[in-house]
């Protein structure tokens, strides 16, 4: 059994002393024969950020859902603050939840929506109306209150809906899938907002998505999942640059991928020839994968030759290029990958430099740290 | 080599975690369960009694009574003769006479022909065994003990028949044709009337959905009118016109309009408003990029109308037949106004019941009617089920481009059938404002004086707008806050399903049999609900049952257009689920609970099929008083309480109209923009 423990977070050794908020343990979910989430452990500190992140049907949601008590999971327990909570219904947690949705009731007015939760919870009206306010500018909506949620955009829906979330300071802020109903510019602005936010309050974070800018971009942490199990945790640049499978490798960010063998000394072999790379633990003879980034890739003008064996670098053809905007990619051809290409970024300046073109020879450097070798899907045992 | 993905692959066996329940599910378990016991009383258990009632058959047993005879001087010899010896010996009783229903009685003197109540000669009866009955006057015996009469008091002996379970009634049905032809009548009746009435509704809303012709509106208004008025007044109608002294009797060609023609003319009637609002919608639905693609391709306007018109109405044109057919099989009040000699399936229960008080033969005609019955709404759903699946693919929607030949065409033929629907309306109208059709045609208000008639008089319009309004808010509440409590709850599923079949139960039972079931179940003085029998109660609980199923899917569709989200945020904002009830879902679906509530309450004007059996001369109801005056032969006053019940439900819908846009306009300013 593993257990990630995400508080050994490098982003919050600044964040003084580590407190443990909520913890999951050996949690699973099945809905009849088909099984969700298996033995899911993992604990989360107080204050935290962390992204549920992984393709559709990989049991983020599922995993979100039973944390808040909407969906029971079938064994296994959650303790929020020390206390067990596996088996209350939501009522009884201390949470606040924002949906994809917004779920925002549409018949009341927005001052309404967002006063919701602190009724019946012994506030005078004008305690409640200043906590609007209050909420209100928190989020950037000040006047807004007197309108219905229909009237407003997107964007200003969802900040509602997060304003009304965290109006009565729940202890843990669930976030499901809130950007993902808005246009890409919204989202990118409001992604910022949340991260502030959440900052400013403190409050305990858990946001699942489903796009990895976002989780890469807004949390202290990032939980990949893929079939119901957990396949890797840690802080984003962590996740980016060292996956501990090709799985990670390939869901975040774009991966190279070459099916090859290790050769003597740990290299791996590519064709006739053998390749220095990242360190690894398997035997001589194994069948990998090799993964490199395409922005890992580093150009060359033709006929570079490199003192070092180490540097990996193969003479190629520029097949195609396509520009991206701030980059271009360009697919490499060379005799060692067979029919397949190559993929690599190149900046603007490194093609204006290197006078790079469709159909031109160069060559490239795959940096022995960049290149990694991962178990071939299919050959777990 | 990753140590990540040694997970096992199926959970470790144990006990799964047990939800500690909150109070909002508690009290909506609960909820759901007052209301599903509802349900039971109101439907599974009348039905339960009506089914029993089927298969009981009553007989008298011979073999089970013992008698002693004493000579002229009071003496016994000890000879003991059973009942069925002395039969044998007399034959007294054929096998016809032996067999009974619950309340017959047997005389005993026809097996001693010597009898004579004058004679001195006394006899000794007893039952053989523990729980035979006879009756001595009226004191029941149930003893095995003899019992020495006189021979004065021994004719005032009877045997009571023992009831034994089996399928005897219906061997007895089949087996009497002037019983079973019925079947076959019920089934020709409904199928052309189905035939008629789909392929009229389908060209009246292909003109009011694909072409541009004039007046639309009021011909989708006139389409509508049949359903404000109970099913046996296009009956009465049609007697006007072509009755024995119709005025266009001539047309009939000598054929009677009294059967099958008229059953078939009346059902087309009362039927098209159904037909044509199902068919509508599937047309309305279809896609104009299809016909685009179909115009591109050069299809024909003939090849266009078979490849993409039809099987894309297809849905709403198979669910529109069985819904016909349905109603048709299941009507009561038109045969019984117009079907004469002819008889059909509905109508013999009624005489079975009401006519020979033979209730056992009435649950077996149930039971036989049921079938059908069920048959068709099975398929109904089914295609309906279908058919909201084709909806989800958003489409743009037709618009149709305005062609002169093809608009009149579709305007001579619209106002044709318009002609139809208001010409059998106007005609009931105008005999009930007569002095005395066909001989004195000046105008009075002679036949609205209903309290000289038969039928309850204007107290019984006034208990219908009494049933009607308790009907609407009763049922309304009942049937939202069960739809919402089936919808919302969370877990709980088998209760859930179970609940959402006794739903949908009532769609698929007959009023004719629903009235009967109730009669067996609440009429028992065993139950202890027996008081509500006779009451207007027990008319508001029938008619709420009797027509759950639509108002339930309609407070369904509503409540599934909502967020399903909203209970979870109110769930985690610790407020209870009732508060969210009450301020969002109700005023959010204030259009569909408006909708239901007007639903029930113009049927509940309408229906006649189920309270037939349970209404008292004190809660006698307009739509009863119609069939009742048509019965005795007041057929002019019939037609003016007929469309007493259309003026009033025509009101209703305006101030639902009404009242709905102020309702809408105060609580869903949120709907605009």
């Amino acid at each position: 059994m593993k257990h990630y423990d995400v508080g050994t977070s490098a982003v919050n050794q600044t964040n003084a002393p580590e407190k443990l908020y909520l913890s999951i343990e050996n949690l699973w979910k099945a809905f009849g024969g088909f099984v969700a989430l298996k033995e899911i452990s993992l604990s989360i500190n107080e204050g935290e950020f962390v992204c549920f992140l992984g393709p559709s049907g990989c049991g983020k949601t599922t995993l979100l859902r039973a944390i808040a008590g909407l969906d029971l999971q079938s064994q296994g327990v959650v303790k929020q603050a020390g206390n067990d909570i596996s088996n209350l219904p939501p009522s009884e947690r201390d949470f606040g939840i924002v949906f994809q949705s917004y779920a925002l009731f549409p018949n009341l007015t927005i001052e309404k929506n967002i006063a919701f939760g602190l009724e019946n919870a012994g506030r005078s009206k004008s305690e409640i109306n200043a906590r609007v306010v209050e909420l209100l500018s928190l989020v950037g909506l000040p006047d807004q209150g007197k309108k219905y949620p229909a009237q407003l955009s997107g964007g200003q829906q969802q900040r509602i809906a997060l304003a009304r979330a965290i109006a009565t300071n729940p202890g843990l802020l669930l976030l499901d899938e809130p950007l993902s109903a808005l246009d890409a510019k919204v989202r990118v602005h409001l992604r910022h907002e949340i991260k502030e936010l959440q900052r400013k309050l403190g409050v305990t974070t858990v946001m699942v998505t489903h796009d990895q800018e976002e989780a890469l971009s807004m949390a202290d942490r990032i939980v990949v999942m893929n079939h119901g199990v957990i396949e890797q945790v840690g802080v984003p640049t962590e996740i980016y640059r060292d996956p501990v499978n090709l799985f990670v490798a390939d869901f975040i960010g774009e991966t190279n991928q070459i099916s090859t063998n290790v050769a003597a000394g740990g290299r791996l072999s590519i064709g006739e020839r053998t390749f220095a790379c990242r360190e690894h633990d398997f035997a001589d003879g194994n069948d990998v994968v090799a993964a490199i980034r395409p922005e890992d890739v580093i150009p060359h003008e033709a006929g570079y030759v490199s003192s070092d064996e180490n540097l990996n670098c193969i003479d190629v053809l520029l097949h195609e290029m396509e520009f991206l905007g701030s980059f271009w990619r360009c697919r490499l051809q060379h005799a060692l990958f067979g029919d397949a290409e190559l993929f690599a970024d190149f900046s603007i300046n490194a093609v204006r430099r290197l006078d790079l073109g469709e159909g031109k020879d160069m060559v490239i450097e795959l940096p022995a740290d960049r290149l990694m070798a991962f178990e071939r899907p299919g050959n777990a045992t | 080599m990753s140590a990540l993905d040694t997970a096992p692959e199926t959970m470790p066996p144990g006990p799964e975690i047990k939800p500690k329940l909150s109070r909002d599910d508690i009290i909506m378990r609960g909820g759901m369960v007052v209301i599903a016991l509802y349900l039971v009383i109101s439907l599974a258990f009348p039905l339960w009694a009506m089914l029993s009632k089927s298969f009981s058959t009553y007989k008298f047993n011979l073999s089970q009574y013992e008698f002693q005879v004493s000579d002229d001087a009071g003496v016994f010899d000890g000879t003991i003769l059973t009942g069925t010896q002395l039969n044998d010996q007399t034959q007294a009783y054929g096998q016809s006479d032996l067999s009974a229903s619950s309340d017959s009685r047997l005389g005993v003197t026809k097996f001693f022909p010597d009898f004579s109540f004058r004679s001195p000669v006394m006899y000794k009866i007893r039952n053989m065994v523990e729980g035979g009955r006879f009756l001595v006057g009226s004191t029941l015996h149930d003893t095995t003990d003899w019992t020495e009469l006189d021979s004065n008091t021994f004719r005032r002996v009877q045997l009571r028949p023992v009831k034994s379970t089996g399928m005897e009634n219906f061997v007895n049905y089949f087996s009497t044709p002037a019983l079973f032809n019925s079947i076959k009548n019920s089934l020709v009746i409904a199928l052309i009337s189905t035939v008629i009435t789909v392929s009229l509704a389908f060209w009246f809303a292909y003109a009011l959905n694909r072409s541009c012709m004039r007046f639309k509106g009021a011909f989708r208004l006139i389409a509508m009118m049949p359903i404000l008025v109970p099913s046996l007044l296009p009956g009465i109608a049609l007697v006007y016109l072509f009755g024995n002294q119709g005025m266009l009797k001539e047309l009939l060609f000598g054929a009677s309009i009294y059967g099958p023609i008229g059953i078939v003319i009346g059902s087309v009637f009362f039927t098209f408003p159904h037909a044509f609002i199902i068919i509508s919608t599937a047309l309305a639905i279809s896609d104009s990029r299809l016909y685009e693609a179909a115009t591109s391709l050069r299809s024909t306007p003939w090849r266009t109308f078979w490849t993409v018109t039809i099987p894309g109405a297809r849905y709403g044109l198979i669910s529109a037949a069985f819904v016909v057919f349905n109603l048709v099989i299941t009507d009561f009040g038109l045969p019984k106004v117009i079907g004469g000699q002819f008889n059909v399936l509905a109508v013999d229960i009624y005489k079975q019941v009401i006519g020979q008080q033979n209730f056992e033969m009435g649950a077996v005609v149930s039971v036989v009617l049921v079938v059908p019955a069920i048959f068709a709404f099975a398929i109904d759903r089914l295609v309906q089920s279908k058919q909201v699946a084709q909806l989800s693919a958003r489409s743009v929607p037709y618009a149709p481009s305005p062609d002169p030949k093809t608009d009149r065409f579709f305007l001579i033929y619209s106002s044709l059938v318009a002609l139809f629907i208001v010409g059998l309306l106007a005609v009931c109208q105008f005999a009930a404002l007569v002095k005395f059709w066909p001989y004195d045609l000046s105008l009075s208000l002679n036949n609205y004086q209903f309290d000289k008639m038969d039928g309850g008089g204007w107290a019984s319009y006034f208990n219908s707008i009494e049933l009607g309004l308790l009907t609407a808010v009763i049922g309304t509440s009942v049937v939202f806050f069960g739809a919402y409590l089936v919808e919302k709850t969370n877990g709980f599923r088998t209760g859930r399903a179970l609940f959402q079949m006794f739903a949908m139960l009532p769609m698929a039972i007959p009023g004719m049999v629903l009235g009967l079931a109730y009669i067996f179940f609440f009429n028992n003085p065993d139950n202890p609900l027996n008081f509500i029998y006779g009451t207007m109660a027990i008319l508001v609980i029938c008619t709420v049952t009797h027509f759950y199923t639509v108002s339930h899917l309609t407070a369904v569709t509503a409540l599934k257009q909502m967020d399903r989200e909203f209970e979870s945020v109110s769930a985690s904002l610790k407020q209870p689920t009732l508060k969210l009830f009450g301020r969002v879902t109700v005023p959010v679906c204030l259009p569909a609970i408006l909708d239901i509530s007007i639903y029930l309450f113009v049927n509940a004007m309408t229906t006649v099929s189920a309270v037939v059996f349970l209404y008292s001369p004190k809660t006698s109801l307009a739509s009863i008083a119609v069939l009742n005056m048509d019965d005795a032969g007041d057929i002019a006053p019939a037609a003016a309480m007929g469309m007493m019940i259309f003026y009033t439900n025509a009101l209703a819908r305006i101030i639902h109209l009404i009242a709905s846009k102020g309702i809408l306009r105060k609580t869903q300013a949120w709907r605009t923009r």
